[in-house]
C-alpha cells in the first residue's frame, strides 16, 4: 500500500450512452488535502458515490484503505465519513439527537456518542446550539454540524462534497480553516471537491482539475501550472509611468520582444504584460530605464489555480490535444 | 462485522426501528389518525351494545357467541368494528408509509445515512418494520380495548374460542394494513413528492373500494347472456364474479373476517340447492373456519410481499445522490 489510501484505477461510470467518469486514475496519499475541482456536472459525486459504494462503477476498480466498496461497503463506510452536498438533519431532532444517531448506527454506545458529541460540536463551534432542533440552523451550521456528523465515527478519511457551497465568504473562511485544523490534528485524509477553486486551492496540499470525467491534470499548484503552461509559464506585469500608445513605448515593445526567451508583450493601461518563457525579469528592468521611461514596479505572477482554470476553459481543445 | 454488542450498544437496525417508531408515535398524524379510529370503534362497540339484547333470539346457532357480537353487530346506522377496520385500515397503511422514503431524501438525510456502515435494505426494512410495531401495538391495544369495555359491559366472558377468534381477527387485520403500508412504500420509493405518493395511494383505495366493484358488475353484465333463465349459467357467472373480486385485497379481507368472526358462515361462495340441502344449521369449529379463509389469508399475505419485494426492487437499484 505504501501510503495510498485512496487508489482509483482504469475508472469508469457511464449512463446509458454517457460517460461520467472516463478511465480515472487516481491515488490519494494518506494524511494529505486533495481537492477534486471541476465545474459543475464534471463527474465529481459520481467518483465520491463510488468510493462509498453507493453506486456501482461500469468498469475499472476502487481501493479504499486496501478494500474494495464494491465487495465490502460496510467496511469502507465504517473508515469514511462522507458529508453530501447540501446535507440534511431530521428536523425535529436537535444537533445533539442527530449526532447520537449517527453515532449509535456505528455502534457507539449512548454514553460515549453524548461525550463524543457535545466535544465535537464544541470543535466546530457550535456549543450552543446543542439543544436546538436542526430544522432552526442556518445553512452554515448544518455544514458545521455536518462535519461534527462525519468525524463522530472517528474516519481515517474524510470526504467533502461540495463543502461550501451556499455559506457566506466569512463561514467559508471560517470552515476550511477548521477543516484544516481538524485534519492536521486528527491525522485525517481529507478529500474534498469543489467548483470554489479560488477558496479550496488554499488550503489543499494537491489538487485534481476534473472535467467533463476525466482528470486532466493533478499536483499541487507549481505542478499543475507547470502541466498545463508548459511555454509561456512566467507572466511578467511592468508597470510604466505615463504609458500611452505611441512612440517611445512602441520602440520599448520592439526591443523587449527582441530579447531571448520572451514570446509576446502586449501593452495594457499602465503596465507592458509579457510572457516569458524563462525568468526575465533582471533583462526587461534593464530595457525600461534604458529607453527612459520611468519604471514602476515590477511584477512576477504566480499562476493562480484560478488563471489555470480559466485558461483551461478559453483554450478548450488545445489543452485537450495537449494533455 | 462485529457480532456481540455489549449491553449498551444495539444493532444499528434495531437504532433505526428505535427512532422510526418514535417518529411515528410522535407525529401529528399518527396522534389524527388514533383518535379517529378510537373514536370509531368506540360508536360502533355502543351500538353493537345497545342492541345486543335485541340480537339473541332463542334457539338462535348464534347464540353461543354472544362475545363476536360486539365487533360484528350493527343496527344500520352506524357500521360495526370490522367494517370500521376494513374501511380505515388502509388509511392507517397509507398515512405510515407515504413518505418514508421521497421524504428522506427531500430532507438531505438518505445519502448521510446510507454512507454510514449500514447494510442500505436496512433503512426501507426497519421503515417497514417500525411501522409495523406500531400498527400491530395500536390494532392489539384497541382490540383487547374492545374486548375489556364489552366485559365491563355485558358482564358475560368470552369463551376461549372467541378470543382466538378476536386475537385471528386482528393479526388478519395487522396483514391487511401492511399491504397498504407496502403499497404506499412502494410509491414513496418511485415518487419524489410526499403528496403524489399520498395521492396515489388513496387513488389506489379509492378504486378498490368503489370502482373495482363497479367495473366487475359491469363485466359480468355484459358477458352475461340476456335472458339468464338457466340457473347453472347464472351460477357460474356467479363464481366467475367472485372470483374477479377476489383479486383485490379488500374483498379477501372482508371475507377472512366474516367467516372468522361469524362461526354460522359456513362457505364463502353462492351454494347450490344440492350443497344446502340437508345441511343443519350450526356454527363452524375454530379449525375449520380458519380453513375456510386459508386462502384468503394466503392471498392477502401474498399481495404483502409482493408490494414489498417491488419497493425494495426500486429501493435497491436506485442510485442515492444528494437531494
Amino acid at each position: 500500500m505504501s501510503g495510498n489510501i485512496i487508489e482509483l484505477s482504469n475508472l469508469t461510470k457511464t449512463y446509458g450512452s454517457f460517460t461520467a467518469v472516463d478511465h480515472l486514475d487516481l491515488v490519494i496519499k494518506k494524511g494529505e488535502i486533495f481537492g477534486l475541482l471541476g465545474p459543475n456536472g464534471a463527474g465529481k459525486s459520481t467518483v465520491i458515490l463510488m468510493m462509498l459504494g453507493l453506486t456501482e462503477p461500469a468498469d475499472g476498480t476502487v481501493k479504499v484503505c486496501g478494500i474494495d466498496p464494491v465487495k465490502l461497503p460496510i467496511e469502507v463506510k465504517r473508515k469514511v465519513g462522507y458529508l453530501p452536498e447540501d446535507v440534511g438533519f431530521y428536523s425535529d431532532l436537535t444537533g445533539m439527537e442527530n449526532l447520537i444517531y449517527t453515532a449509535n448506527l456505528n455502534g457507539i454506545s449512548k454514553h460515549e456518542a453524548r461525550l463524543r458529541a457535545k466535544r465535537l460540536l464544541d470543535r466546530v463551534g457550535l456549543p450552543n446550539d446543542a439543544d436546538k432542533k436542526t430544522g432552526k440552523y442556518s445553512r452554515g451550521m448544518r455544514q458545521r454540524l455536518g462535519l461534527a456528523d462525519v468525524l463522530i465515527k472517528s474516519p481515517e478519511i474524510i470526504i467533502l462534497d461540495e463543502p461550501t457551497l451556499g455559506i457566506d465568504p466569512t463561514g467559508v473562511r471560517e470552515f476550511l480553516l477548521l477543516i484544516t485544523r481538524l485534519s492536521k490534528e486528527e491525522g485525517l485524509t481529507v478529500l474534498l471537491s469543489s467548483h470554489d477553486l479560488h477558496n479550496v486551492q488554499k488550503i489543499c496540499d494537491r489538487v485534481g482539475l476534473f472535467v467533463r470525467g476525466k482528470l486532466l491534470a493533478e499536483g499541487d499548484i507549481k505542478a499543475l501550472s507547470r502541466k498545463l503552461f508548459n511555454s509561456n509559464t512566467f507572466i511578467i506585469e511592468a508597470g510604466v509611468n505615463g504609458l500611452k500608445p505611441g512612440d517611445p513605448a512602441e520602440q520599448l515593445k520592439i526591443v523587449l520582444k527582441s530579447i531571448d526567451g520572451i514570446v509576446s508583450v502586449q501593452i495594457r493601461e499602465e503596465f507592458f504584460q509579457i510572457e516569458g518563457s524563462r525568468d526575465v525579469t533582471a533583462e526587461i528592468a534593464r530595457c525600461v530605464i534604458n529607453s527612459g521611461l520611468e519604471l514602476h514596479y515590477l511584477n512576477r505572477k504566480e499562476l493562480a489555480l484560478d488563471d489555470i482554470y480559466y485558461q483551461y476553459f478559453e483554450g478548450d481543445k488545445r489543452y485537450e490535444n495537449q494533455l | 462485522m462485529k457480532t456481540s454488542y455489549n449491553s449498551n450498544i444495539y444493532h444499528p437496525f434495531r437504532v433505526i426501528v428505535a427512532k422510526e417508531i418514535s417518529d411515528q408515535v410522535k407525529s401529528w398524524r399518527f396522534i389524527i389518525l388514533i383518535a379517529i379510529i378510537t373514536l370509531t370503534c368506540m360508536g360502533s362497540m355502543y351500538t353493537s351494545i345497545a342492541n345486543l339484547s335485541k340480537s339473541i333470539k332463542p334457539g338462535d346457532p348464534e347464540g353461543t357467541f354472544v362475545f363476536l357480537k360486539l365487533f360484528t353487530l350493527s343496527d344500520g346506522t352506524m357500521p360495526s368494528f370490522f367494517v370500521f377496520i376494513s374501511f380505515l385500515g388502509p388509511l392507517l397503511g397509507i398515512s405510515l408509509g407515504f413518505d418514508a422514503i421521497n421524504s428522506e431524501h427531500n430532507n438531505g438525510t438518505l445519502s448521510r445515512i446510507l454512507s454510514q456502515p449500514i447494510h442500505r435494505d436496512y433503512l426501507i426494512n426497519a421503515k417497514f418494520m417500525a411501522s409495523l410495531i406500531v400498527i400491530s401495538v395500536m390494532l392489539f391495544a384497541l382490540g383487547f380495548l374492545v374486548m375489556g369495555l364489552g366485559l365491563i359491559l355485558i358482564g358475560i366472558p368470552p369463551t376461549p374460542e372467541e378470543f382466538i377468534r378476536i386475537v385471528f381477527f386482528i393479526l388478519l387485520s395487522i396483514i391487511y394494513i401492511a399491504f397498504w403500508l407496502n403499497l404506499s412504500i412502494l410509491f414513496s420509493v418511485r415518487f419524489r413528492q410526499p403528496a403524489t405518493s399520498a395521492l396515489a395511494g388513496i387513488a389506489v383505495w379509492l378504486f378498490f373500494s368503489v370502482f373495482y366493484i363497479l367495473i366487475v358488475n359491469l363485466i359480468i353484465k355484459a358477458i352475461m347472456p340476456p335472458n339468464n333463465g338457466v340457473e347453472f349459467d347464472s351460477y357460474h357467472y356467479e363464481i366467475l364474479k367472485m372470483n374477479l373480486l377476489r383479486a383485490i385485497p379488500n374483498q379477501l379481507f372482508s371475507e377472512a373476517t366474516t367467516t372468522v368472526l361469524m362461526p354460522t358462515v359456513r362457505s364463502l361462495g353462492p351454494l347450490s340447492m344440492e350443497k344446502v340441502y340437508g345441511t343443519i344449521p350450526g356454527p363452524l369449529p375454530l379449525g375449520q373456519s380458519i380453513l375456510l379463509v386459508w386462502p384468503q389469508v394466503t392471498g392477502l399475505t401474498a399481495a404483502t410481499i409482493l408490494c414489498f419485494f417491488l419497493s425494495y426492487l426500486s429501493f435497491m437499484k436506485r442510485e442515492v445522490r444528494a437531494r
